[in-house]
């Protein structure tokens, strides 16, 4: 369905109503790639952990367009955009590796690891004959290089001068909580994706959906990792774009969603093999989750011991593939990695936890094709886009569309 | 090549695939050792020597409690899977030990109808077969030859 842009509105009521039309309108889809991906943000591209040494790269994404990551020699990270400038071909086509130049399979022409254009094959022909012209000047349609910048072990990318540099851009409450996280220098554990039959957005607004957590988890609120009377808030970042939801670990007895009948909470379910929730506390602050999201597509997850980032790749209009990362750090010994590699059993496409937003999100997708111009309700906690310190609110969701109208200038 | 154990891998592996395919879940972990592993992993995961599963259970009571939340707890819209499994390559150990790598695919066929190729890899397994008792799994390592898994994957492959 494609709606006139002259007639595309936001709805009156504000951010606490959100248009069915965000998730199914190609024209708007065409659009966010060019002013939110490409627009002033900063888009997650990779693990620094991921580029291990100088002259190693690896192969990303800006909304849709493909990016190469690269550490030269002497060390400083680099991303340009994965198109040769003679026609355009993937310039990188492995996914991973070490080199020191990138070359074009199609012509062979030559790259340096920041992007920059450094050889053409027979560019003076052969013989006297053939090659380009003096004058020619390929270098001028080089790939695009983007600026980099990295916090904690991530690296950013922005593909405007005019994006405010990534701390300001993210807010200091947040720059807190990444590093929080990143306490130590990383160790990959290893990756998988997921292939959502949605629009990007609809998982963007899943993880700031404090929520739904223990509503639609039933396995969260069962083992109480993760209830709604639990202590915790929302912190959102001025922007409204960034945000934080975090819980403590500490079990509260309550039995307010016993007493309500819901689905998620059955006093009957119990797990034979209680080791899969074993953890430990290894920020020393109770928190026992956190989730962080960055405007537009990154997330990074503490759920006890299983750390992760996240990336959203959008593929089309309902197609977004989330590729996952898990770590861990280069300090921890042997008995924390396996704690880990235990509690990844929430997590991904299998996980006891994460399975169902793959599936919620694309329940939505599916009922907004048709439903155009209705506006879906998201009113849990007011109107407002502050931080607050609980979680039965939807404010952290409203903050992304507080930032995506200023992006999108809708 | 002992026929014998030959014949003995390949019902193992049949009855296996049956049993998730004909949605008798619970069954599932009787076809592994008391304290079997079973993991899903990527053949990217397993090539770059990275030990992350999407699904890693270390003992029988943790393939019960998948059984368990699947039944219970999560939510996923109602499928099925058709697995159609390879010939086993075989190696025979000492004291009844074999190992196996086995080639498969998964069907899965959505409540709606919709039918895609969901997954394709091979089985790495380590098989108890002994005179008196019936063969089991001490590991079985499903190793995925494509990262992506489209939507979720709640039932064991």
């Amino acid at each position: 369905m494609t709606i006139a842009v002259a007639s595309r509105q936001w709805p009156g009521e504000g951010l606490a109503r959100v248009p069915y039309w965000v998730y199914s309108d190609q024209d708007l889809y065409a659009q966010e790639q060019e002013r939110v991906f490409r627009g002033n943000t900063w888009n997650f591209l990779c693990l620094e952990a991921e580029l291990p040494g100088p002259n190693t790269y690896c192969r990303s994404t800006l909304g849709e367009m493909p990016i190469v990551v690269a550490r030269d020699e002497a060390g400083a990270v680099h991303a340009f955009e994965n198109r040769c400038a003679h026609r355009g071909s993937l310039l990188c086509l492995k996914e991973r590796g070490a080199a020191k130049e990138i070359v074009c399979v199609y012509h062979n022409w030559t790259y340096d690891l920041a992007g920059n254009l450094t050889g053409i094959a027979f560019r003076r022909g052969l013989g006297g004959k053939g090659g380009m012209p003096k004058d020619a000047k390929p270098e001028a349609h080089g790939p695009r290089k983007l600026r980099v910048e990295t916090l904690a072990g991530l690296v950013f990318a922005t593909f405007s001068a005019e994006t405010p540099a990534l701390a300001d851009y993210l807010g200091p409450e947040i720059v807190a909580r990444i590093r929080r996280v990143m306490r130590a220098p990383v160790k990959l554990l290893g990756g998988y994706s997921q292939v959502l039959p949605n629009n990007w957005k609809l998982y963007m607004e899943n993880v700031r959906d404090s929520y739904h957590a223990s509503l639609l988890h039933a396995f969260f609120t069962t083992f109480r990792l993760h209830r709604l009377s639990q202590k915790g808030g929302v912190i959102i970042s001025e922007t409204g774009g960034n945000h934080t939801t975090y819980s403590m670990a500490a079990d509260v007895a309550g039995k307010e969603y016993e007493q309500a009948g819901m689905r998620s909470a059955q006093d009957d379910f119990h797990l034979e093999a209680p080791e899969l929730l074993a953890s430990v506390d290894e920020y020393g602050d109770g928190v026992g989750i956190q989730i962080l999201g960055v405007f537009p597509g990154f997330v990074l997850q503490q759920i006890r011991n299983s750390l992760a980032v996240r990336r959203v790749v959008p593929q089309g209009l309902e197609k977004t593939e989330l590729v996952w990362t898990c770590f861990g750090f280069t300090t921890d010994d042997d008995a924390l990695t396996e704690l880990r590699l235990r509690q990844a059993n929430l997590i991904g496409p299998a996980g006891y936890v994460s399975m169902e937003d793959g599936a919620a999100t694309g329940f939505v997708q599916r009922s907004a094709r048709a439903a155009g111009d209705e506006l879906s309700v998201v009113e849990m906690g007011g109107h407002g886009t502050s931080s607050e310190d609980n979680r039965v609110t939807e404010a952290a969701v409203r903050g992304f569309w507080k930032d995506y109208r200023r992006h999108m200038g809708l | 090549m002992d026929v014998a154990v030959y014949l003995q891998v390949q019902d193992l592996n049949t009855r296996y695939v049956h049993a998730i395919d004909e949605d008798r879940l619970e069954q599932w972990p009787d076809f592994f050792a008391e304290d079997g592993r079973y993991r899903i992993t990527t053949v990217e995961n397993v090539e770059r020597g990275l030990p992350l599963s999407l699904v890693y259970a270390t003992s029988r009571a943790m393939m019960r409690d998948r059984v368990n939340s699947l039944r219970n707890a999560n939510v996923y819209e109602s499928q099925r899977y058709r697995h159609a499994v390879g010939t086993p390559l075989i190696e025979t150990g000492d004291g009844g030990l074999v190992r196996a790598v086995t080639n498969f695919l998964v069907a899965r066929i959505m409540h709606t109808g919709e039918t895609t190729l969901f997954a394709t890899g091979r089985y790495e397994d380590r098989i108890a077969l002994t005179a008196d008792a019936r063969p089991r799994f001490l590991e079985k390592t499903v190793i995925l030859d494509s990262r992506q898994i489209d939507t979720l994957l709640a039932i064991p492959l």
